[in-house]
């Protein structure tokens, strides 16, 4: 048995040392031989040489509106500060004191004096919150799942990953550079069955690591994932999970755990679990959560975790009260999911759209009705928008790059719930939503 | 060549010694700091009127380097003893590891309930890792419980085997740090910086919850932009919550089909990444080599199937503490219809005489950079990051890049914080910032020069790394530095070649002339202990 195992590592072992020695001598040969290659640019080349523009036409963007605090003058639905603690006074004084402790950079990248204990502290909370054995901090919120997903999925992995997930996801898969397959929408027989031709074609064998990607509820449709089924296949076809709780954490499941609380599904049949602190923590930065054999991994192999300074101590120290408040006053989750549960019934008496979004989902997409083409779907929602913010309710339509997304979402207003929101408030949303389409939408 | 209107023009040569006349000729000695290269690129009309009478399959000219300051950094090789010596130690290093890993079970957590799976990582990484990288691990993520200023506190820690866990002792112990990119020392607790991010937190909240081209702009961060701009000297710029994501999303949106990238060998991972991103074809060329750019420049224009040419460097960079050779990379570019992205992410507030970057260290307009890239971690003391440019080039990044409509907006408190660190190097006492961190800097590579250690890298550079070689060298002086109490970091593979393992001194406007000689004699009791005077000059 041992022999079995010097044998198997030492021959991986030689080959690494062969390799180094075939290597290192062929490039000192090749330095030291090398003759410059012949320079062939001549003047006609020269010439011929007529470089495009850097930018190669003029682009107009929109200017976005200026806002102030959120909700300062309107009824902000489009942030997505779910649980209103970018009003709790108790998170904004710590933050403030924690500036006065820390000053507001860290200057450094986690390994080089970045790590500061307000970092350990969140990191610690947060995997007491969410009953796992380590969770690790990242800076932004976008680079947590674009790292998250490379550090584990290299080149010849493969990836089966829902087609609606958001761009970091799909920019994550991208920089893995591994095979992915897009599975249709939450649908998850697509899904068994792209698993089932994976194993007839033999792209999936246990031994090529495979992950499934999914979101517990999907930003660019405010659906939940069924996520037992997802574990279910996932166990069956040896695949590993990795599951994006950004939306779901703090605002589903009797603790705000996010969908495996929700769901029941116990811990460890996910890998591992993301997040952003940007939505229900109104906070900036990220966070990786799950077992220690697998979190730890990213401290040396995450992109955005290595080679960026780490969170400012202040908004790290945010995000430790806003646990603070979602520990002692669980109520909160009760609140904004009731406020859910009630925009989802006023949102299906609108006239002129449709929405989606599970009852429970803290954002619902509201789609026009009108069959016309992408482009003005897209400006009419934007003058519906700028409508409704004039009468005083700022919401947004979701922002797509439509030629970079792997499968462009329809074009829709995402609108965020809120803890706070009031049922005159709910009122007064689909009740503009409907006059601002007779106003200005298609006629 | 390069003329300033007060000096006489400098004949610059080319020179591999610390003492450099070009470079002490730029900008940073001259006293009006208003170099300029003369009008339009002189190599460029040059090449036009000699084109008339020559004959078209004659060669097109090289550039003619002699005019220009292309130093590249100075990089003392170690003796081939010393290069041996350190590949014989790393082998054996991996050798005892891997006895110890077929003898001893590593005190590890292994995966629960993935029995049949795929192994989840590559047993190289683990075994580097386990055994290689443990013995090191104490240097690295070590805690601190200050502002990262010119002093910290550090949190320390204790392991009871061999670094495979650590606890904490629970005493705390205060060093001078030669460790934060806290260039200018703005990482400050208190003053008018930590007054106006309290402010702004106060009128702003602490985030929007919106990306900026949803819900998430405020006057803040139009101001910061304008001021950004102005402050570099360019029509515009945008700014973007994070400096690793403004590379690793900026470039995407910013380079795309048929563009071929001359990339620096020592690029940031950010940069490396979001050219992956960005799926363009990528040369690399050697670490600040204009020689070796052009001719990679050359033979892509010779192969005509690329529609633009873009060199993407950084300017003064983290590991090398070299600045890159700007002057002749933008007239290379001007020359051959290239495209310069720099990102400024060291250089920005730390280098030149006004603060702006390498720009003006180099005194090179920035204008003619076609992309300006930045970050407000380091010298200003914040997080974050900037593209700049023309209106148009801005406008563009607004428009496809990936940060502005997916990634949520800079926190307030922090956009006002590099506010008032800006607004703050504009003033007479911000300037006396930037030429006390000069002074520091050159007073404190001519000392360890002095002392026989290698430093890598320019005159000018804020960051110092001073060689080790080997990986136990680079532990025993991280820990001996710190027993002294001085907070610096060890850096070696993967972020150096295997046998280049270095100690990176980042040097600070908030160090006083006394706490850098402490630093100082401490660092000469040290490399007298260990060994590291390996300088033959
Ligand atoms: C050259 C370069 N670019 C970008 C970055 C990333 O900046 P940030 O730490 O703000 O994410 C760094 C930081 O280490 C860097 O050195």
């Amino acid at each position: 048995m041992i022999l079995m195992d010097i044998y198997d590592t030492a021959s991986w072992w030689t080959l690494v040392i062969a390799a180094q020695v075939v290597i290192g001598s062929a490039y000192f040969l090749w330095t030291k031989k090398k003759r410059e290659p012949e320079d062939k640019l001549t003047y006609k080349k020269f010439n011929e040489w007529k470089p495009l523009p850097l930018v190669e036409y003029d682009l107009k963007v929109d200017e976005p509106p200026l806002m102030g605090k959120i909700d300062e003058n309107v009824l902000n639905v489009g942030a997505t500060s779910f649980l209103n603690f970018d009003k709790e006074p108790q998170i904004m004084e710590s933050a403030i004191a924690s500036l006065h402790k820390y000053g507001v950079g860290s200057c450094g990248p986690r390994g080089f004096y970045g790590t500061i204990d307000v970092h350990l502290e969140l990191e610690e909370r947060l995997a007491k919150f969410l009953q796992v054995e380590e969770t690790c901090v990242y800076s932004y919120g976008f680079s947590t799942m674009a790292s998250a997903i490379p550090a584990y999925a290299k080149k010849g992995d493969i990836i089966f990953a829902d087609e609606k997930v958001w761009f970091a996801i799909q920019k994550g898969i991208e920089a893995s550079r591994s095979n992915v397959k897009y599975f249709k929408h939450n649908d998850m027989k697509d899904l068994e069955r792209l698993l089932e031709e994976g194993v007839q074609k033999k792209e999936l064998h246990p031994k090529r690591r495979a992950f499934i990607i999914v979101e517990a509820i999907y930003y660019n449709s405010g659906k939940m994932c069924p996520l037992r089924k997802v574990v279910e296949l996932a166990r069956r076809y040896k695949l590993r999970i990795m599951l994006d709780e950004s939306l779901s954490i703090g605002v589903i499941g009797k603790n705000g755990r996010g969908l495996t609380e929700h769901l029941n599904v116990p811990r460890d049949e996910v890998d591992l679990i993301m997040g952003s602190l940007e939505h229900s923590f109104a906070t900036i930065g990220g966070f990786c959560a799950g077992t220690h054999f697998i979190v730890e991994h990213q401290r040396l192999s995450g992109l955005g975790y290595c080679f960026s300074a780490s969170l400012p101590p202040m908004l790290t120290q945010a995000a430790i009260s806003a646990l603070d408040i979602l520990e002692t006053k669980p109520v909160v989750i009760k609140e904004l999911d009731e406020v859910s549960v009630k925009l989802n019934k006023a949102l299906d008496n609108l006239k002129h759209y449709t929405y989606s979004g599970h009852e429970l989902s803290p954002v619902k997409h509201v789609y026009l009705k009108d069959d016309i083409s992408h482009n003005d779907k897209q400006s009419y929602l934007k003058k519906i928008t700028k409508y409704c913010m004039e009468k005083g309710i700022a919401m947004t339509t979701a922002a797509y790059l439509v030629d970079q997304e792997v499968k462009c979402p329809e074009p829709s207003i995402r609108l965020a719930s809120n803890r706070k929101l009031t049922n005159d408030n709910i009122k007064q949303i689909c009740e503009l939503l409907d006059e601002a389409y007779e106003k200005v939408g298609p006629k | 060549m390069l003329r300033c209107k007060e000096c006489k023009p400098v004949e610059l040569r080319l020179s591999h010694g610390l003492s450099h006349p070009g470079q002490r000729h730029t900008a940073s000695s001259c006293p009006l700091y208003v170099h300029v290269i003369d009008g339009r690129s002189p190599a460029m009309a040059e090449a036009t009127t000699s084109q008339k009478c020559k004959d078209e399959n004659e060669r097109f000219p090289m550039m003619d380097w002699s005019q220009y300051d292309t130093f590249p950094g100075s990089f003392e090789k170690c003796s081939l003893m010393t290069a041996a010596l350190t590949h014989v130690g790393m082998y054996l290093l991996m050798f005892l590891g891997f006895v110890n890993q077929l003898l001893f079970k590593p005190k590890v957590a292994t995966e629960r309930n993935r029995e049949g799976y795929a192994p989840l990582y590559n047993p190289f990484e683990q075994f580097f890792s386990r055994y290689v990288y443990r013995r090191v691990r104490h240097c690295f993520n070590r805690p601190i419980s200050s502002t990262p200023g010119a002093e910290l506190t550090l949190k320390e820690r204790h392991t009871d085997d061999y670094n495979w866990s650590f606890r904490f002792t629970g005493t705390e112990k205060r060093c001078i740090n030669l460790g934060s990119y806290n260039y200018l020392g703005f990482a400050e607790a208190s003053g008018p910086c930590a007054e106006a991010a309290e402010a702004a937190a106060r009128r702003y909240g602490l985030a929007l919850a919106s990306s900026r081209g949803e819900l998430g702009s405020t006057a803040l961060h139009d101001e910061l932009e304008r001021t950004t701009a102005d402050f570099l000297g360019v029509e515009a710029a945008v700014v973007f919550g994070m400096g690793f994501a403004t590379n690793a999303l900026g470039l995407p949106g910013l380079l795309g089909g048929g563009a071929l990238v001359l990339s620096d060998e020592n690029n940031h991972a950010s940069l490396i990444l979001g050219l992956r991103l960005a799926r363009v074809a990528v040369r690399v060329f050697r670490h600040n080599d204009v020689r070796h750019c052009e001719r990679l420049a050359r033979a892509a224009l010779a192969e005509g199937r690329w529609t633009k040419v873009v060199i993407v460097v950084e300017g003064v960079y983290s590991m090398e503490g070299s600045v890159a050779p700007l002057a002749a990379l933008v007239a290379l570019k001007k020359r051959l219809g290239l495209y310069l992205y720099l990102d400024e992410a060291h250089s920005v507030g730390a280098m030149g005489p006004r603060g702006r970057g390498v720009t003006d260290h180099c005194g090179v307009s920035p204008r003619d950079v076609d992309v300006l890239m930045g970050t407000f971690t380091k010298s200003f003391g914040a997080a974050g990051g900037y593209i700049a440019g023309s209106r148009r080039l801005v406008e563009w990044v607004r428009g496809r890049c990936h940060a502005h409509g997916y990634a949520h907006a800079m926190s307030p408190p922090v956009a006002a914080q590099v506010l008032a660190a800006m607004r703050a190097i504009s003033s007479p006492v911000g300037l006396q910032r930037v030429a006390r961190l000069r002074d520091n800097t050159h007073h404190f590579r001519r000392r360890l020069r002095e002392m026989g250690a290698i430093t890598f890298g320019h005159e000018d550079s804020p960051v110092v790394p001073m060689l080790v070689y080997t990986f136990s060298k680079m532990a025993a002086t991280v820990e001996r530095l710190t027993e002294r109490g001085l907070a610096t970091v060890g850096v070696g593979y993967p972020a150096t070649p295997l046998n280049k393992a270095r100690i990176r001194f980042c040097l600070s406007a908030a160090h006083s002339r006394a706490q850098i000689d402490r630093c100082l004699d401490s660092i000469e009791a040290v490399v007298q202990e260990v060994g590291l005077r390996y300088s033959r000059r």
